[in-house]
This record gives structure tokens, C-alpha cells and sequence, in this order.
């Protein structure tokens, strides 16, 4: 059966493994991730990580693999194709709907982000950036996605994002009109390679720098390892109104001595010594390990189902769905994890970047890190470049999904659905970039979309093909052409501990991040993000509940009417539980 | 960095790095389906076939 372009194919197994990594490896692997791992307690967080990436990752990526290529094996490339496969009940197809919002919305707003790297890369390159400061970066961040007022964004000079974001629009829907072939593994096959040397190259210059700066001698590469890597944290605390609360964490011995004589001195101070252990017993820990594993990942986005829809059944999805994975890991942990942490701490110690976000520690702390560096203008450009180059492999992948539904469900060809996903993506994407003033627009949908309805994705997904499929019958499925079956070890970890332990980290997610809860004291309080729509209602915010409610509606619509999903596959019976 | 932060970063490092050189090996080395070995498709996605 050939409905729409049904009959792409990848070339090769390493051009599709390219691809889905490419679609893994983003900001996230060099950016979110070292902040994490170091703000929760490093040789604990890795533990929790690991035990996720095994319990989580893996499960449901193999399942995501499984899933498409059955379902692309008849004809079906897209999520709502995928679910009225596995799915008897006539309502099957609707739970697909999700797989369609998820990658076309967070593409809406990943698509300006890849625009500020490509923004970054070229201020680098051409000599305007060389920051004094943390103030001069931090302004120049602002000015340049127009944090302070909506419309500043909007703009065609160097330090105002209009030309990038135009560029890499462009760019991204040339690449998918070109086909999953010759656009989209084409262009990985050159990407991910280059991501490789680019990032091994900064690795290089990072493990060099030494102490950059000899009067300030704690700020070096070795401490700035340490703050991401030690197992025990050494944390000064402050007793207040009876309870003690973190001050800084310090580093190095002499550091170490000298808060502890600070501590002697003053009674109100502690130096105390946090174990593996103890951070191993809080909630959050597990929470931040198990959502990096899950978003680094892209499980849970809809874009693998669609990817491996393109393989044979005679493609290995064992070894490809793992070699994806290591690669996105090899990319987080070995170069992720070993560039963006100590680099900041050798130029402005652990105190300049202590609890910074994401974007925080890339677009204000690194960019000041490479101003401060000798050659900082080439470095700086190669890093940025090389975060644009594993956020325009991710934001392809974000596409390939809404292109693969509107071919199937109005059987049209590749010209008109991208001219459709390229009128409804600029829509998004200039309300994104207009509404710009504290992020608000790129916030909530993040929220909203790119982790709460993943999380529900992720789970239909899990149950669907451990309970509905059926785990046995699934595992059978993804060993054919596999070059090695998945071990028995995961039949129980797909069927009870992954929805169970995704279900727990959901639970635990909504409680701390929709209802404020806190599992460390003091109290709770509901979530800005509800109040923005429910306390104090905030235009923005409601107005992006609103893009993403309209375009969900034009899917389900879609999906009611489309004659692709109103029968069966012939073999739809092989495909009870 | 201490002791303990030197052998979390060489287990996860080395681990991680271990796992990707392996399955690299392995998409290397494993037969794949002869007939897909014909380099890029020549048809555009328009293309009916």
C-alpha cells in the first residue's frame, strides 16, 4: 500500500542513525544537561541517569523503532497512521493527534532558538562580541531576542534575530522538501559528523585552558570537572531562623579550608559535606535525571515513530534505535559533560555560574567564557555553530512528522504540504518571535508542549505497545532483521517498571512543577505557569494555549475526515493483543 | 576534583564512549540489505512512481 510519498526510504542504516541522533542531539546534550548533573550532586545524578536511560530511554525507544516501522511496513508514516495500526477501537487514531502538535509546535519555537545560535556563531565570527562582563553579555542576550519588549526581536541588523531566523527557516524546509533522503539523511550524513569534530575540537581547547587567570587560582578546569563530576559536594550553609540553609559549594582544598575557617569564626556558618547517598533520596534528583534521559532522548515527540516508518522489515531497529542512543549519550556525557562546566568555572569560578539556567549558561555565561579566551571570536563561532548544527538536525526531525500527516491524510505531495506546514509553522513561528517579552510566548509552549503532553505521548506510547501490542509480540516484531534481539531482561521492565516509573516521574513532575509542591520544605505554591492562565491570566500565555488548541483541532479534523484512517489494514487482526 | 569525582567521570565517560564505539563496530561491520547499498534515490519526493 502507497498512500502520499509511502514510498521513501532511507538509504542506509547509518544515514537513518545519523538522522535519528541528529534529531537527538541538541541543546539540551551541551547545554541543559552539564547544569543539571551539577546542580544535583554529579556521581548521584549520573546514577539516577543511567538507571533511567535503562528503565525509560531504551524501553521506549526500542518501542518508538518497533512501532513505525510495523506501522510503516503498511503504509503508515504518521503518528495518528501508527496508533489506527495498533490500535482496534475506532478512537485509536485520535491519540495520534498529540504526535502531530508535539513536534510541529516545539519547532515553532525551536526554530528561533537554532536562530540565535546561528546569531551567536556569526557576531562571534565577524568581531562583534567581546564582552568585559557578565552585565554587557547579559544585555546583549536581551537586545538581541528582545527580552524587554515584544517586537524587539523582530529585525534585520547582526544583534537582532530576523535575518537568522529567516535563514534557517528557509533552510530547514528546503531540506524537507528535498525528501528524507536526499534532504534530511543527506544533510545529517554531513551534520553529525561535523557536530563530532567541532565538538572534539572545543573539548581540546577546554581541557587545555589550565587556570586562565593565575591571581583567581580556584578557577580552573580541574575544579570546574569537580563541580560537575564529584559524588560529594562540599556546601557552606547559613543557619537562619533555626534551619540551615546552602550558601555556596566550594571546591579545592584550599577553598575548603578557608570556609571551614570562616565556619570556626562565625557559629552561623557550616561547612558540611553532602554524600552520595543523601542526594540519592530526594525526589527531585530522580525527577531531573529521569526528564533529561526522557528529552535528550526525543522519546516520547512523535519523530522516531515517523522516522523508522521509512525502514524495511528487514532494517535492523535493535541496533539502529541503540546506536542513535549511544551516540546522543557519547555526545551528552562525554563531550557535553566535559565542555560547558569547566570551561565557565576556569574563567568565572563556581560562584559566576551557580544555578544558571539553560539558556543562562549558553547565551550569557559561555559567550562572556569565549570573550575572555584567547582566539575566544573563533572558539566562540565554532561552538555556536556547533550547537546550530545539532538544533537544525533536531528542528528537520520536528518537521518530517506534520509533512508525513498532511501527505497522508489529504494525499497531496510533497510541494503542497510543505507549502501548508510552512504557512502554519510561520504563523507559530512569528508569534513566538513577536511575543518575546520575558520569553513568554517560547515559555509556555515549551511547557505545556514540549514537556507536558510528552510525558503523555510517552506513556500512551509504553502501554500501547506493551499492553496492547503486546511486550512478547513486540520484542518478536523488533528482532526481525536484528542483528542482535532485545534481551528477556527488558520483557518485565517494558510491561510494569517503565509505565509504572513513568507514570511515578509524571506524577511527581505535575506535583512539583504545576502545583509548586516542595519536597525539600517550605511549603508550596502553584506554578507561574498556571497562574498565567488561571490566577492572574496572562494574554500571552492564553493566546499560545490558543495557537496550540487551534492547530490540534485542525488535526483531529483532519484525522476525522482523512479516508486514510476510516479502514483497517488488511492485517489489522495480526495485530490484536 | 576528588577521587571519587575522577572514577564517576571515567565510568560514565568511558561507558558511554565503550557502548558507542561498539554499536559503530557493529553498524559497520553487519551485513546490510544488499539492495538498499545503491547510493541516494534519484526521484524527488513529487515524483509518482
Amino acid at each position: 500500500m502507497t498512500r502520499g510519498i509511502g514510498h521513501e526510504r532511507w538509504n542506509s542504516r547509518l544515514g537513518v542513525i545519523l538522522a535519528v541522533a541528529g534529531s537527538a542531539v541538541g541543546l539540551g546534550n551541551f547545554l541543559r544537561f552539564p547544569g543539571q548533573a551539577a546542580q544535583y550532586g554529579g556521581g548521584a545524578f549520573m546514577v539516577a541517569y543511567f538507571i533511567s536511560l535503562l528503565l525509560i530511554g531504551l524501553p521506549i525507544c526500542w518501542a518508538e523503532w518497533t512501532m513505525g516501522r510495523h506501522a510503516g511496513s503498511r503504509g503508515y508514516n504518521s503518528s495518528p497512521g501508527v496508533f489506527h495500526v495498533f490500535i482496534k477501537a475506532g478512537w485509536g487514531k485520535y491519540l495520534g493527534v498529540i504526535g502531530v502538535i508535539i513536534p510541529v509546535v516545539i519547532y515553532m519555537y525551536y526554530v528561533v532558538i537554532e536562530a540565535w545560535c546561528l546569531g551567536y556563531a556569526v557576531n562571534f565570527i565577524t568581531g562583534r562580541i567581546h564582552f568585559a562582563n557578565a552585565t554587557e553579555a547579559g544585555d546583549f542576550f536581551a537586545r538581541f531576542i528582545g527580552a524587554s519588549e515584544n517586537g524587539l526581536a523582530v529585525g534585520f541588523r547582526f544583534d537582532q534575530v530576523g535575518d537568522y531566523l529567516l535563514v534557517v527557516f528557509v533552510l530547514n524546509f528546503f531540506l524537507i522538501y528535498r525528501g528524507v533522503a536526499k534532504g534530511i539523511e543527506w544533510f545529517c550524513r554531513f551534520a553529525m559528523p561535523a557536530l563530532f569534530v567541532l565538538a572534539l575540537v572545543i573539548l581540546i581547547r577546554v581541557l587545555t585552558l589550565g587556570t586562565p587567570d593565575p591571581s583567581l587560582p580556584e578557577n580552573n578546569v580541574n575544579n570546574g570537572l569537580g563541580f560537575m563530576w564529584n559524588p560529594e559536594k562540599v556546601l557552606v550553609e547559613r543557619q537562619e531562623a533555626g534551619t540551615w540553609t546552602k550558601v555556596r559549594e566550594v571546591l579545592g582544598g584550599p577553598s575548603i579550608q578557608e570556609a571551614e575557617a570562616a565556619a570556626v569564626a562565625d557559629p552561623a556558618l557550616r561547612v558540611r559535606t553532602v554524600t552520595i547517598w543523601e542526594q540519592l533520596m530526594k525526589p527531585q534528583l530522580w525527577l531531573a535525571a529521569a526528564g533529561q534521559i526522557f528529552f535528550s532522548l526525543s522519546v516520547g515527540f512523535g519523530v522516531i515513530l515517523t522516522y523508522s516508518s521509512y525502514l524495511s522489515r528487514k532494517d535492523d531497529v535493535v541496533l539502529s534505535g541503540l546506536a542513535a542512543t549511544s551516540a546522543n549519550e557519547f555526545c551528552e556525557v562525554g563531550l557535553g559533560g566535559l565542555i560547558t562546566l569547566p570551561a565557565s568555572v576556569a574563567f568565572l569560578g563556581v560562584s559566576g555560574i551557580a544555578g544558571m539556567s539553560t539558556f543562562a549558561l549558553g547565551f550569557n555565561v559561555l559567550p562572556l567564557v569565549f570573550a575572555k579566551m584567547p582566539l575566544g571570536w573563533v572558539f566562540g563561532a565554532v561552538f555556536f555553530f556547533l550547537l546550530f548544527l545539532a538544533a537544525i538536525t533536531s528542528s528537520l526531525s520536528m518537521l518530517q512528522p506534520g509533512i508525513a500527516f498532511l501527505e497522508e491524510s489529504l494525499k497531496i505531495e510533497r510541494k503542497q504540504s510543505v507549502t501548508i506546514l510552512g504557512f502554519i509553522t510561520a504563523v507559530g513561528t512569528a508569534f513566538v518571535v513577536y511575543f518575546s517579552k520575558d520569553l513568554k510566548a517560547l515559555d509556555t509552549l515549551d511547557f505545556w508542549v514540549g514537556t507536558f503532553l510528552i510525558f503523555i505521548l510517552a506513556t500512551i506510547q509504553i502501554v500501547v505497545f506493551a499492553w496492547v501490542f503486546g511486550v512478547r509480540r513486540g520484542l518478536e516484531e523488533a528482532s526481525q532483521g536484528a542483528v542482535f534481539r532485545i534481551p528477556d531482561f527488558f520483557v518485565p521492565v517494558m510491561k510494569f517498571v517503565c509505565p509504572v516509573f513513568l507514570i511515578g516521574i509524571f506524577i511527581l513532575w505535575v506535583l512539583v512543577n504545576v502545583f509548586g509542591i516542595s519536597f525539600t520544605g517550605g511549603g508550596s505554591e502553584i506554578s507561574g505557569y498556571v497562574k498565567d492562565l488561571f490566577v492572574t491570566p496572562h494574554p500571552v500565555a492564553w493566546m499560545s494555549v490558543a495557537l496550540v488548541a487551534i492547530f490540534g483541532a485542525f488535526v483531529t479534523l483532519l484525522v476525522a475526515r482523512a479516508s486514510a484512517y476510516q479502514n483497517k489494514p488488511a492485517d489489522t487482526e495480526e495485530t490484536k493483543s | 576534583m576528588t577521587p571519587g569525582g575522577w572514577i564517576v567521570l571515567v565510568i560514565s565517560v568511558g561507558s558511554v564512549t565503550s557502548l558507542f564505539l561498539w554499536c559503530l563496530w557493529l553498524v559497520f561491520t553487519a551485513p546490510e540489505e544488499p539492495e538498499r547499498l545503491h547510493g541516494f534515490d534519484t526521484h524527488t519526493p513529487d515524483e509518482k512512481k
